[in-house]
């Protein structure tokens, strides 16, 4: 589970990159129905990620993730896998 | 026996305009400085000397404050750089000053006809900097390539407003709105839509200024005093200041202003756009000659029966002569009342001849001519127009628009009062 120090990191980049309003945030809420986000925003949304938590996405491995993200308590898992990965293999 | 269908041609209105300008948003502030005789180039060397060491020419025409972006949803606002956004903002002032809107926008019958030089140099330089740093898919927004694309005005606008007709983009740098006029009076006049959203935009950038400044046809005598350049026509004119904005018109059928009870602000009445096929960057007279006949045959307008000539009139040596030589040999000397916008406004490129159009529109409703800036002595290889040097009342029922770009590109918009058949 995400510390809540990350999860309102999260909420932080999806309000700047998006300009969306905190109570819009809540975990249930989806990204794209409740958030209006679209297809180019999920792709500004990893890259605005990837430099926030400095983690690396790697489309042959993570695409098929980031298709399945639906919530924001989806995006907070996603989040805590990379950073597992990375633990598990710093050099990567 | 031929199967040759004569189709016939449609009167073509104007019902709204929107302008961003050097003098800022909206058309009321660039009526408003021309009318004050104001100049908006101003010193740009702490800017741009940092960006190109070597640029000589240090001034232009900047919008006079940053626009507000939050003015267009971030939805919308994504794929729309500066030249983009500045278009967004003027076609939505020319919507609704033309009252037209959701519904009828997305008939299929609106169509849009907006151009630009480039898609935008600012973001095309964001852009190029992501490639050189190798992180060019990594770090590079989504939407960069939609701000980019040489389409980005017409693709946006058409976005933008849902319109679902005919989307042209008639890119021809200072020529674009020109183009676009014409594009979308042929669209209207020939049936195949029954309005256009029509103009063009571009964004004032060191790089845009040092294109001009490689082939010499920028100012560079004047950085210590802005507003004394460019100078069209004038003795000591040294080249062209740029400048940025977007110019937009709704341009649309007679019968279906009249339907919706529009207000009528004028008749785009012909146009014509011919190659120099001789050189991409000096001009030659004798074709700007044949693009003017061309566009009054179009409009069905004598030379006689026009009485005003908005002009190219950049301030360049070799540009301004050869305009007054084409507008001499076509209207005679001393004919037709002439004077060029860009000693207030600079050279908006491919905005120009929307934004130019627009106060020649005003002077047309209101009777009077706007004065050259900076023309204080006729040069000699510009002497034949009747040069309007300062602020006359003068009632006229038709105007000529000229415009032309580098590749040998000239093109003549002709506009008269709307008067019913």
């Amino acid at each position: 589970m995400l510390e809540q120090e990350d999860a309102d990191r999260v909420k932080r980049v999806l309000m700047e990159e998006f300009e969306l309003e905190e109570d819009v945030l809540r975990p249930q809420a989806s990204l794209y129905t409740d958030m209006g986000l679209d297809s180019l925003d999920s792709v500004d949304l990893v890259v605005a990620l990837e430099r926030e938590f400095k983690f690396k996405v790697v489309r042959a491995v993570d695409e098929e993730r980031i298709r399945a993200i639906r919530t924001l308590e989806d995006l907070y898992g996603f989040i805590e896998t990379k950073r597992r990965e990375a633990q598990a293999n710093p050099g990567a | 026996m031929g199967t040759h269908v004569q189709i016939p041609l449609r009167r073509i209105v104007i019902t709204g305009v929107g302008a961003i300008s050097p003098f800022g948003q909206g058309v009321e502030s660039l009526l408003t400085g021309i009318r004050d005789g104001r100049s908006a180039v101003v010193d740009l060397s702490a800017e741009w000397s940092n960006k190109i060491p070597a640029l000589t020419c240090l001034v232009g025409a900047p919008l006079p404050e940053p626009l507000d972006p939050k003015q267009i949803e971030r939805k919308f606002r994504r794929s729309m750089g500066p030249t983009a956004m500045m278009a967004a903002l003027a076609a939505r002032e020319a919507f609704n000053q033309a009252g037209l809107e959701g519904e009828t926008l997305a008939s299929g019958r609106v169509g849009v006809s907006f151009a630009s030089t480039t898609g935008s140099t600012a973001s095309l330089e964001q852009s190029f900097l992501h490639y050189f740093q190798k992180n060019f898919t990594e770090s590079l927004g989504s939407s960069a390539f939609f701000q980019i694309m040489s389409h980005t005005c017409a693709a946006n606008l058409a976005h933008f407003f849902g319109i679902r007709g005919r989307v042209v983009s008639p890119d021809s740098a200072c020529a674009s709105a020109a183009q676009a006029i014409g594009l979308g009076f042929e669209a209207i006049r020939y049936g195949l839509q029954d309005a256009m959203l029509c103009g063009g935009a571009d964004e004032l950038h060191a790089v845009v200024t040092g294109c001009f400044d490689l082939v010499h046809a920028s100012s560079c005598r004047y950085n210590d005093h802005p507003d004394r350049t460019p100078r069209p026509f004038d003795a000591g004119r040294d080249g062209t200041v740029c400048g940025e904005g977007a110019g937009a018109l709704v341009l649309e059928s007679e019968a279906s202003a009249r339907a919706r009870g529009a207000r009528i602000l004028a008749e785009v009445a012909g146009f014509d756009t011919v190659a120099d096929g001789g050189h991409l960057a000096q001009p030659l007279s004798d074709s700007i000659t044949r693009c003017l006949h061309n566009a009054l045959d179009n409009a069905g307008v004598l030379p006689e029966g026009i009485g005003y000539v908005n002009a190219h009139g950049t301030g360049t040596v070799l540009g301004d002569a050869a305009e007054s030589q084409a507008v001499v040999d076509v209207f005679g000397p001393q004919r037709v009342a002439m004077s060029s916008l860009k000693g207030h406004i600079g050279h908006t490129l491919g905005a120009s001849a929307a934004l130019e159009t627009i106060v020649s529109l005003d002077m047309l409703t209101h009777g009077y001519l706007a004065p050259t800036r900076n023309l204080t002595e006729v040069a000699a290889d510009c002497v034949g127009p009747d040069h309007v040097t300062t602020l006359r009342y003068q009632r006229f029922d038709a105007f000529v628009k000229n415009c032309f770009a580098f590749g040998g590109i000239n093109t003549v918009l002709v506009v008269k009062r709307y008067e019913d058949a």
